[in-house]
């Protein structure tokens, strides 16, 4: 188990192998970049690289469009990138510091390959942000409920069957009252239903929690999937009509330039996913609730004993973040103005599960790695027509790629609730 | 050495929760007993019964002209009663019709055994599938990388597959064993991430059946792989001879039957598995690791081993499941696309957990599973209801099997004693 970056305690002067390693293969990649991004034939006769920062439907404040020299930007920021391992190879850096230069390795890394991608073209830099952002939509949320559910304990890998079921419900019960609202309810009640009852099978049946969330995910597949063969796509009319909420623009902050747009002017559902990471965030770091909840998923026997009701806090948690779920669910649906088809989570529920674990349990971390998923989706979209010689597959794999690096204790160490995943059978 | 390990599926002939007699009771009130109780087996027929009865209610309630004469129940509910009972029984008599034997197309041999044949086609892959899941269940690892280490499996069948073109039977096997290189290879990495990182299984299965399904999209277009005469995404043909033969095909009109040698194949590997599990020094190591791998650790087993054996072995099952896909009944032109998966990868899992992870077991439930697919394919041409109750089918037995407690409750029976031991929670850390 000892990993590489947390390395238990090297002495002074040896370096750990996980530096070293990390360092070398930035310097590497960086070098591998210059040669390539910076020196190669789609750089070269100096052409130039434009992006454009603001989406086409931008009402407020412009920014101009950025226009740079194609091989000599990316020459620099490869050589950045390069240096960011050079920093990392010269001396041991704290944890934050090791985050931040790594991070910026990353940034300059992906800046360079964009400026060569977009060698004599034009690239919206601006609608890929807003395809982050509406990507990263139902994975944060997903993530969310895992984190409340994986906090107090419940290995929740269901997301997926809930996205399906608060897609599936959303889209009917919207087109048969007419009313998104009722939709909206309904897709977060049949997530809340699905997690309470993979809540009971856990505690009250006792089985393995991921097996349950991967047969529980397979029933809601056949489920969604049967109602819509038999009843929805008879009449799509009327069971299964495409439906949205309308876009709301904040005042004053939808004008600020380049992100305004892409995070102001979106319909409510993006904003309620805004406030509902401050809320959890808030909720379990700062209140008694999240304390208990915290308590319960490290150590149920003890917050047993102090009197904390185990199961019901359980019981709570799965249910609440139920409803999360349902709301992701929901905003593949009537959130993105499509109608419902089978198996349309494709999986997203499981890249939630890794957001949260990326993430590291905490509301902020599956934000970010939630944006990270989008964004490496809105750019492999983006990057398709620019038609470059590395294939969108590959920039596509990158997230989950990442993942697998994070838990296997590459990029950081992660580490799960102490209970969770466990029963809690009272003695 | 079989005692000091308890195998999962070990328990199935005795009764639950009631201490063993000194005399042995007669059959007769044996069986009576493992009925009262709630012996495993009972459980399983209870579980596929009360899925089968949740199936008929789905059927009722998706039907409109059924919808129809419920709204007028309490002025006549014989129609509405008999309307049901109309849609379910001509769901499950074609359900039975497609997957064991349909009395008004049997005029020969050839034409009686074509709904059996389909349900053995269907169950074959599942078997493989099966078996890895079941082999990774004993080690303590939950393999759901199967999608990914079949694809890998798959795509490396197809170039042998299309690249070996003689002498015949050779052909296959060289294919065949490719296959199951690829899934190995991919299921090995898990083992070793497993072993040297304590990475969790599932998470990294996940993303690289993710990864696997990005690379397969990106190959099928690449030269090597895309046939150029096509315009969907499909990869060339495998050359005949690495086709799996056909077994049945020499009956009077038994021209359609698809059975293929992968069932041979499938036999072996029950055989192979079953003899690791149970003779061999590895199969009681893994098992080992498995009940308890600190106790294995400290017996001088290497943990990290048997975790890299059991993902390799894992794999390279499923990797057949990748190469009897491609090879054998996937599509009319033997060769690879993007859903060469078919959703197996997962069905195996369920196969896995009905069979309790025996070799023994996962036929058998392969076997019901294949029948339930074979059959759900005629009840959807012929009855109008869509396959995806199958997949509802499918779970709902294996939700049922997993909690032995609420089956026993709903049924009212006496024994005690809840799930499978080798199936017991972890989380993530463990």
């Amino acid at each position: 188990m000892a990993t590489a970056t947390v390395g238990a305690a090297p002495g002074i002067g040896a370096m750990s192998k996980g530096r070293l390693y990390g360092g070398v293969s930035m310097i590497v990649l960086g070098l591998y970049g210059l040669w390539a991004f910076g020196l190669g034939s789609r750089t070269s006769d100096g052409v130039k690289s434009e992006f454009s920062l603001n989406l086409t439907t931008a009402t407020g404040l412009k920014a101009p469009d950025i226009t740079v020299p194609a091989a000599a930007t990316a020459i620099v920021l490869c050589l950045l990138a390069a240096a960011m391992g050079v920093i990392k190879l010269a001396r041991p850096l704290s944890k934050r510091v090791n985050g931040t230069v790594t991070g910026l390795f990353f940034v300059f890394y992906v800046l360079a390959f964009l400026v060569w991608a977009t060698a004599a073209q034009t690239l919206n830099v601006a609608s890929i942000l807003e395809a982050t952002v509406l990507g990263a939509v139902p994975l944060v949320l997903g993530a969310l409920a895992g984190v409340l559910g994986e906090r107090s304990g419940v290995i929740n890998v269901a997301i997926e069957g809930q996205f399906l079921l608060g897609a599936c419900a959303a889209s009917f019960c919207g087109s048969l009252t007419g009313s998104l609202v009722a939709g909206l309810i309904a897709g977060c009640l049949v997530g809340a239903l699905w997690g309470l009852l993979l809540a009971v099978f856990a505690q009250r049946y006792l089985v393995e929690q991921v097996v349950l969330g991967v047969v529980l995910t397979m029933l809601a597949t056949g489920l969604t999937g049967f109602f819509y063969e038999r009843v929805m796509r008879v009449d799509p009319e009327k069971y299964n009509s495409a439906l949205s909420f309308a876009k709301v623009q904040i005042p004053v902050l939808s004008k600020i330039p380049v992100i305004g747009p892409v995070l102001f002017d979106q319909n409510v559902l993006v904003y309620v996913t805004m406030i509902l990471i401050a809320v959890v965030h808030v909720a379990l770091f700062h209140t008694k609730w999240g304390l208990r909840t915290r308590a319960v998923g490290e150590h149920p026997t003890a917050a047993d004993t102090v009197g904390i009701n185990v199961i019901r806090t359980r019981y709570v948690n799965m249910a609440v973040g139920g409803l999360l779920a349902g709301l992701g669910g929901v905003w593949l649906t009537i959130g993105l103005n499509i109608s419902f088809n089978k198996n349309m989570a494709a999986g997203q529920g499981f890249i939630a599960l890794a957001a949260l674990i990326f993430g590291r349990w905490s509301p902020v971390g599956a934000l970010w790695a939630a944006l990270l998923f989008g964004f490496a989706g809105g750019l492999s979209n983006a990057v398709q027509p620019l038609q470059t010689p590395v294939p969108t597959a590959f920039l596509t794999m990158l997230p989950y790629l990442a993942t697998i690096f994070a838990v296997a204790g590459l990029v950081g160490h992660v580490k799960a609730p102490a209970a969770d995943g466990q029963p809690y059978v009272k003695s | 050495m079989s005692e000091t390990v308890k195998g999962s599926g070990a328990t199935a002939s005795e009764p639950v929760g009631k201490p063993a007699d000194p005399e042995r009771p007669g059959l007769g009130k044996r069986l009576v007993d493992q009925v009262v109780y709630g012996a495993d087996w009972v459980v399983t027929l209870l579980a596929i019964l009360l899925a089968l009865f949740f199936g008929a209610i789905l059927i009722i309630l998706s039907d409109e002209s059924v919808r129809g004469t419920f709204s007028y129940f309490f002025s006549s509910p014989g129609d509405a009663i008999s309307a049901s009972w109309d849609a379910v029984s001509t769901g499950y008599t074609a359900l039975f019709k497609g997957s064991i034997w349909d009395p008004s197309h049997s005029w020969n041999v050839g034409s009686a055994i074509a709904p059996f044949s389909e349900t053995l086609t269907e169950a074959v892959p599942l078997i493989f599938g099966g078996l890895a899941v079941g082999l990774a269940f004993r080690a303590g690892l939950f393999n759901i990388g199967g999608q990914g280490q079949l694809i890998m499996g798959a795509i490396v069948a197809t170039w042998v597959g299309f690249t070996v073109t003689g002498p015949t039977f050779l052909a296959m096997i060289l294919a065949v064993i490719g296959g199951i290189a690829g899934g190995a290879a991919w299921g090995a990495i898990v083992g070793l991430l497993k072993a040297k990182t304590g990475a969790h299984e599932v998470i990294v299965t996940i993303m690289l059946n993710y990864t696997a399904l990005y690379f397969l999209a990106y190959l099928i277009g690449t030269d090597t792989f895309r046939d150029p005469d096509r315009q969907e995404p499909l990869s060339k043909s495998v050359s005949e001879a690495s086709k799996l033969p056909k077994l049945l095909t020499w009956l009077t009109d038994g021209g359609s039957l698809r059975l293929n040698f992968a069932l041979v194949i499938a036999a072996v590997a029950v055989a192979f598995v079953w003899w690791l599990l149970n003779r061999s020094t590895l199969g009681f190591e893994l098992r080992a690791v498995g009940s308890n791998a600190s106790a294995a650790r400290t017996a001088g087993m290497s943990v990290a081993k048997s975790q890299i054996m059991a993902m390799l072995i894992s794999g390279g099952l499923m990797g057949i499941v990748g190469a009897s896909q491609v090879l054998g009944t996937a599509n009319a032109n033997n060769a690879l696309t993007p859903d060469i998966d078919a959703g197996l990868g997962f069905a195996a899992i369920t196969v896995a957990l009905l069979g309790r992870a025996s070799p023994i077991g996962t036929v058998f439930a392969a076997i019901l599973f294949g029948a339930l697919q074979a059959g759900g394919r005629s009840m959807q041409s012929e009855a109008g209801i869509s396959i995806e109750i199958v997949t509802v089918i499918q779970a709902l037995i294996v939700l049922f099997v997993a909690a032995p407690p609420l089956v026993r409750g709903i049924f009212r029976l006496k024994g005690s004693g809840s799930g499978d031991a080798a199936l017991a929670s972890k989380g993530w850390n463990g």
